[in-house]
């Protein structure tokens, strides 16, 4: 292990070295790291990469020349949890995404968080993500947020927070399987002695939540689909593996069409009526009448349909509301208002520029923070205060003075580090956990998530746009695999686990 | 299956074909070419191929001379001409990009190697040295794909509609290879050592010249050429060999679209019927051309009723 302890960096929080050395989650791959050598992980890092390039998995980036579609980096050496990690965060991520559901039924009815005065009226109604044409609607089984992505980030062997919510149309999910699947060929010794919690079954838990909010009125099975915006979309190669998964099909906007409020698709079998539909596309694009008039992404009735009770929208349109980085300081509160619990997750504390006090402590403290758009995502238009120049510091107070309610702000956090292999060797990088979070008639939970890692050393951007790659994430069980790793690698720092 | 689904599966099909047919043809234009100066031979056969290929009219359009060199571009690279080999290997990729989940592994690599190559190639391909070789790679990569995907595909609505597009588009090549040689099929006797040559082209580009010795077991004249071509179910590039299969396609299709059918059956068995029972005599003595004609106008008729029945939705 000596390779990562030399280079591992100062302040972080390393998931597998800690001063007590590695930590018992970690034993198994320290051990085969220690056995093997970087050779044979460089060896199983080209096969993986083969593996994507042969499989498909890619991801466009467009606008920046080159290869429009390119792999997303995937590092062999995987993110570990123990379960008991894992179940305190499960139960944090279920209770989230209640109240976020909770949340928005409620400001799109009765706005009954808003009477209170515990998150400004303002705040919601005048919002960018507030949808005006959803006001007095519940869609089926009262769920808005069939599919969430929480995104969580480390400092600590216990301090995990809450980073962002993605309520919308969150992606990565396909890299979270085909992680699985290259570690489970690439390494099928090493997964074999970990007891893993399976992630395979993810498509079967997504067709189930999607059926069970299908509309009341719908006879016998119910047709599935998802809809995309086409070929071009960056995450396009997952809208279709997630279909073929599933055994549905994948839709575009000129395969749908409204009679009558009801939602067909054009097969080569005649009309055929569709009644749930996962939609990747985003609310402004999804039907010309109600929204972006010159979309010609979407369904022209769909949301009449939708109203109408003859289809159900997964997410619902005006889901966005509950992820809003405007909004997402209130998500505590939220927890405690709806469900009377207090929140197992601990938000990140966050400045609102827009707000005169926050906005004088963020500009006199810039170079402390990360200033992010309020609206924005993929990491663009964002600032990392002790990373940037004194110049795009400036660039960033001058923004935030002309449009102070697009900007939020939040202290830097020393991100938690996982061994990477790089051009270096085995190094620390940062990385986050996007935990994907079903809510149908049950919230379903499959173990881990998406890890992604910053491969730049130092940075804390993940975004895959900004150069991020992906590690599989396993959940492990503790107990007696340590008994197992005793015997086996003799290492004295797995002993102390109870 | 859903529409769209199907119509790029079907356009998949025929273009991968296509790319593979304009080699094919530009192979007898090479090869004439190449004789032009034995043959003492006054005819063009870039421009005969030009018309056969129907790109003449965009070519025109462009105020280019018909050179030798400037027509090779035009079917082999040109992105302004839609039926180019480069934009037929382009637009099959597309295609199937758009509906990759209902292809195997092995016909998407098909795909995206040929299309992958093919952008490193096309620096080089037209020159005059390079051009052969390109011409045969363009061969192998077509039959590559059709043989991935007959060996590897599940024999469900997918594999119909790439096989549909496949045979239409042959059928529609052999038609017009003919009609673009539908003048020395019908030659005077002093044009003799021409026609010979353009007969045994003509044969060559449907992979068919050792074929018709062992069908016919005699020199080659015109009358049997245009019957192997036409008639002989034996010969997998005939019109009537494509026909059977295209009308094949379409039951199938209407089989497991829950029994829904219309004009495409319609025309397809008309075709099918025409061709079944059609003699070789009749069409020498009516005129080769006139005939062809037809039959190319019927194939578009049919590719339309399929687009209108099927595709569009």
């Amino acid at each position: 292990m000596a390779a990562t302890s030399k280079t591992q960096a100062a302040d972080a929080f390393d998931e597998m070295q800690d001063v007590g050395g590695v930590r018992p989650a970690y034993a198994g791959i320290a051990r085969w790291i220690e056995a093997h050598g970087l050779q044979a992980l460089a060896a199983k890092r080209a096969e993986a990469e083969a593996l994507f390039r042969r499989v498909g998995i890619t991801f466009a980036v467009y606008g920046e020349g080159g290869d429009p579609e390119r792999l997303i980096p995937f590092d062999v050496i995987p993110r570990i949890l123990a379960r008991s990690e894992w179940d305190r965060l499960a139960r944090g991520l279920t209770q989230r995404v209640k109240a976020l559901n909770a949340f928005i039924g409620d400001v799109y009815n009765r706005q009954e968080i808003l009477r209170a005065g515990k998150v400004p009226a303002a705040l919601v109604t005048s919002n960018e993500a507030f949808c005006q044409p959803m006001l007095g609607f519940t869609p089926p089984a009262g769920v808005f947020t069939h599919i969430s992505g929480i995104d969580l980030v480390r400092t600590g062997p216990d301090e995990f927070w809450v980073l962002e919510d993605n309520c919308r149309t969150p992606s990565g999910v396909s890299y979270m399987l085909e992680n699985r699947e290259a570690m489970l060929r690439l390494f099928p010794g090493l997964c074999a002695d970990h007891r893993l919690a399976p992630v395979g079954h993810y498509p079967e838990e997504l067709l189930e939540t999607l059926k069970e909010a299908a509309p009341p009125n719908c006879k016998g099975a119910p047709c599935v689909a998802i809809l995309t915006p086409g070929h071009y979309n960056s995450a396009y190669y997952e809208h279709c593996f997630l279909a073929d998964e599933m055994g549905v099909e994948v839709v575009e906007g000129a395969d749908l069409c409204v009679q009558d409020d009801v939602v067909y698709m054009r097969t080569t079998a005649g009309p055929r009526r569709v009644d749930v539909l996962y939609r990747r596309v985003d609310d402004d694009y999804l039907d010309p009448l109600v929204f972006k008039p010159e979309s010609m992404l979407g369904v022209p009735g769909i949301f009449g349909a939708y109203r109408a009770g003859n289809i159900t929208l997964a997410n619902a349109p005006g889901a966005g509301i509950a992820d809003d980085k405007a909004i997402y300081p209130f998500v505590p509160e939220m927890i405690r208002f709806y469900l009377g619990e207090e929140p197992i997750l601990q938000n990140v504390p966050t400045f609102l520029c827009e707000r005169e006090e926050d906005r004088a402590f963020v500009l006199a403290n810039i170079e402390k923070l990360v200033v992010k758009l309020a609206r924005g995502s993929g990491g663009y238009g964002m600032l990392v205060g002790p990373h940037a120049s004194a110049a795009q510091r400036e660039e960033f107070a001058r923004r935030i003075t002309a449009k102070p309610q697009d900007y939020i702000a939040q202290p830097t956090l020393a991100l938690s580090t996982v061994p990477t292999l790089t051009d270096n060797g085995i190094t620390p990088r940062h990385v986050d956990l996007r935990p994907y979070v079903l809510m149908g008639k049950e919230v379903r939970i499959v173990p881990g998530g998406l890890t992604r890692v910053a491969l730049r050393e130092g940075s804390l951007v993940v975004n895959s746009s900004q150069g991020g790659g992906t590690k599989d994430t396993w959940v492990v069980d503790d107990g007696p695999l340590m008994v197992q790793s005793q015997t086996l690698g003799g290492m004295a720092q797995t002993q102390g686990m109870g | 299956m859903l529409s769209r689904t199907a119509d790029s599966l079907y356009w998949m099909g025929r273009y991968t074909e296509r790319a593979g047919n304009i080699a094919r043809g530009m192979q007898v234009a090479l090869r004439m070419a190449s004789l032009a100066g034995s043959l003492q031979k006054s005819r063009d056969e870039w421009h005969n191929l030009l018309v056969a290929t129907g790109a003449e009219h965009g070519f025109k359009a462009t105020g280019r001379g018909a050179t030798p060199e400037a027509v090779i571009a035009w079917l082999a690279l040109e992105t302004e001409n839609s039926s180019s080999i480069a934009n037929c290997i382009e637009a099959a990729r597309r295609n199937g990009r758009a509906v990759r989940t209902a292809l195997t592994v092995d016909m998407w690599e098909a795909l995206n190697d040929t299309w992958r190559e093919m952008r490193v190639r096309s620096a080089t391909a037209t020159g005059q040295d390079a051009l052969p070789g390109f011409l045969d790679w363009v061969r192998a990569r077509t039959l590559l794909f059709n043989g991935a995907a007959a060996d590897t595909m599940l024999r469900d609505q997918g594999w119909l509609f790439v096989h549909l597009g496949v045979m239409l588009e042959r059928a529609d090549n052999t038609a017009r290879l003919l009609d673009a040689k539908h003048e020395a099929l019908t030659a005077s006797k002093d044009e003799g050592t021409v026609a010979y040559a353009e007969w045994q082209a003509l044969l060559r580009s449907v992979s068919a010249l050792r074929s018709f010795q062992w069908v016919y077991h005699t020199r080659l004249e015109p009358k049997l050429v245009a019957e192997l071509m036409i008639f002989r179910p034996e010969l997998p590039r005939s019109l009537l060999a494509c026909h059977r299969r295209v009308l094949h396609a379409l039951e199938g299709i209407a089989e497991a679209t829950e029994g829904r059918r219309g004009d495409p059956q319609r025309i397809a068995a008309e075709i099918h019927d025409r061709l079944a029972k059609g003699r070789v005599e009749d069409i020498m003595a009516r005129g080769l051309h006139d005939w062809l004609t037809t039959q190319i106008d019927r194939n578009i008729e049919l590719g339309n009723a399929i687009q209108a029945l099927y595709l569009n939705g």
